[in-house]
């Protein structure tokens, strides 16, 4: 994923850094109200200084109230909207197209981070985690697989997202058509249902300890309650399910 | 459970509360790295680890979709992790009144969130001139109180599950009835099934996915024969 170049706009590196940091944080006043907005806002702060006046003049206040107002996307590919938003702010393009900007760009951003991140590369790495346990690995290798290989995307996401805001501006709607945007969730999820057809029966093996009779069991019953938990998907969560049978069978275990 | 021993434990769970949503969203508040740091940091990582597992199968079934309302795994792994790498090896209770407990702890840690998200936007009402004015010190007061009472919100809900679980954890492994193998067994057929149907869940529109997950499960059973 590569932004073209953009001779005729740069910020200092320092900004950028202290964007990208910030860019970390990007959730930290999440609300029912505004959602994601005072973050961004947040975020575009050390850019907005560059604005005519600086930090009292009348320009930065405006700014840094339009883009402190409500706004939602996907926190990874946020950066995408903090860019463009910095570019067009800085480049002092119409406060009213600014505004149909932000509200044309939130859903998009929102979509397409959920199936990447939370529905793709999430579990992906979860899985794959769970098979370097089913495999013997000791607790820093599960750990450090996961951290390392989850981080890599995640990252790299927020710094491809600002980058790609920054350099194309309000044109950036088009960088969403990214063939690893867009075609990265079925090659992810392909990948993600081979390690959980070897992890899972492999961590379930190390966890129930030696023994092929049992391991065997366990995998018949999983197999006949994942059958009937998909067919009661649309009426009942899995883990408030696994709750109510867990206290049933403490329950049971403390009164016998 | 003195207050005093569940404080450190307190600071972790602040610390990986706070990663779930507010910084740096690194991940490190998966129940597998939670659960694992925490057994570490009790002196006993294969426990944190093992637990740790049998949370993320569990919690693969719980996405964190914007403003829906999911359970907290950060505090939940912590005290999971901590509760099941203080009992002694060997004791069939010990796994499952563990899990019972950061289940739990999940929960109420996921409504603390909602409370938290109610609090920031009550905070965001009173200073909303200001911010509509353009002011720095609103926004940033905003911002850094809001992930201040997320880091606190962490801390005090697993000291409070700490507290709470460690003695009941403790008494229910004392008088444990199951015997062992059934007791780890019921653990990891839970496990099983919610981490199954939620790769259901969250694949099923992936094309061909039956397969890819059927050629996973015939490595393993290769994997089985060449053993």
């Amino acid at each position: 994923m590569t932004a073209p170049a953009a001779p005729d706009f740069d910020l200092p590196l320092r900004i950028k850094a202290a964007m990208y940091f910030r860019l970390l944080a990007l959730q930290g006043s999440w609300n029912y109200e505004t959602l994601l907005g005072t973050g961004v806002g947040f975020v575009m702060e050390p850019a907005l200084r560059l604005l005519p006046g600086g930090l009292d003049g009348q320009a930065y206040r405006a700014a840094l109230a339009r883009e402190s107002r409500y706004f939602n996307a996907h926190p990874y590919l946020a950066g995408v909207a903090v860019g463009a938003l910095t570019r067009a702010e800085l480049g002092g393009v119409d406060p009213v197209r600014i505004e149909r900007f932000r509200t044309a760009l939130a859903g998009p951003l929102g979509s397409v981070g959920d199936r990447l991140v939370w529905a793709s590369w999430l579990p992906f790495c979860s899985l794959v985690a769970i098979g370097v346990y089913g495999a013997g690995g000791s607790a820093l290798a599960v750990v450090g697989t996961f951290l390392l290989l989850y981080n890599a995307g995640h990252l790299l996401l927020r710094a491809w997202g600002l980058r790609i805001g920054l350099a194309r501006g309000l044109n950036v709607a088009s960088s969403l058509g990214n063939p690893v945007l867009r075609q990265g969730p079925l090659y992810i999820g392909s990948g993600a249902a081979l390690m959980g057809g070897l992890a899972l029966p492999l961590a379930l093996q190390r966890i129930t300890g030696p023994g092929r009779t049992v391991i065997g069991g366990i995998i018949a019953s999983a197999v006949i309650g994942i059958f009937l938990l998909v067919r009661l998907r649309e009426r009942a969560e899995g883990w408030r399910i696994a709750l109510g049978v867990l206290a049933v069978f403490v329950l049971y275990s403390v009164l016998t | 459970m003195s207050l005093l021993e569940a404080l450190p434990i307190g600071l972790l769970g602040a610390l990986l509360g706070l990663d779930v949503v507010s910084f740096p969203q690194a991940m490190i508040s998966r129940p597998i790295v939670a659960a694992t740091l925490a057994g570490a940091f009790i002196g006993n990582p294969p426990a944190g680890l093992l637990i740790g597992v049998v949370l993320e199968m569990i919690a693969l079934d719980t996405l964190p979709f914007g403003a829906s309302r999911y359970p907290e795994w950060g505090s939940a792994g912590v005290v999971g992790g901590s509760l099941y790498a203080a009992q002694a090896p060997g004791m069939p209770g010990a796994l499952p009144a563990s899990l019972l407990a950061a289940l739990l702890t999940a929960s109420i840690s996921g409504w603390s969130m909602v409370v938290l998200r109610r609090l920031i936007a009550s905070h965001l009402e009173r200073i909303r001139d200001r911010l509509e004015d353009g002011s720095r010190d609103a926004l940033l007061s905003l911002h850094l109180s809001g992930m201040s009472l997320d880091l606190l919100r962490g801390g005090l809900v697993t000291v409070t599950a700490m507290l709470i679980f460690a003695p009941l954890v403790k008494a229910i492994v004392a008088v444990w009835g199951s015997e062992s193998a059934a007791s780890h067994a019921v653990v990891v057929v839970i496990a099983a099934v919610v981490a199954g149907s939620a790769l259901w869940k969250i694949f099923h529109s992936v094309r061909r996915v039956l397969w890819f997950f059927l050629a996973g499960a015939l490595i393993w059973a290769v994997l089985q024969v060449a053993r």
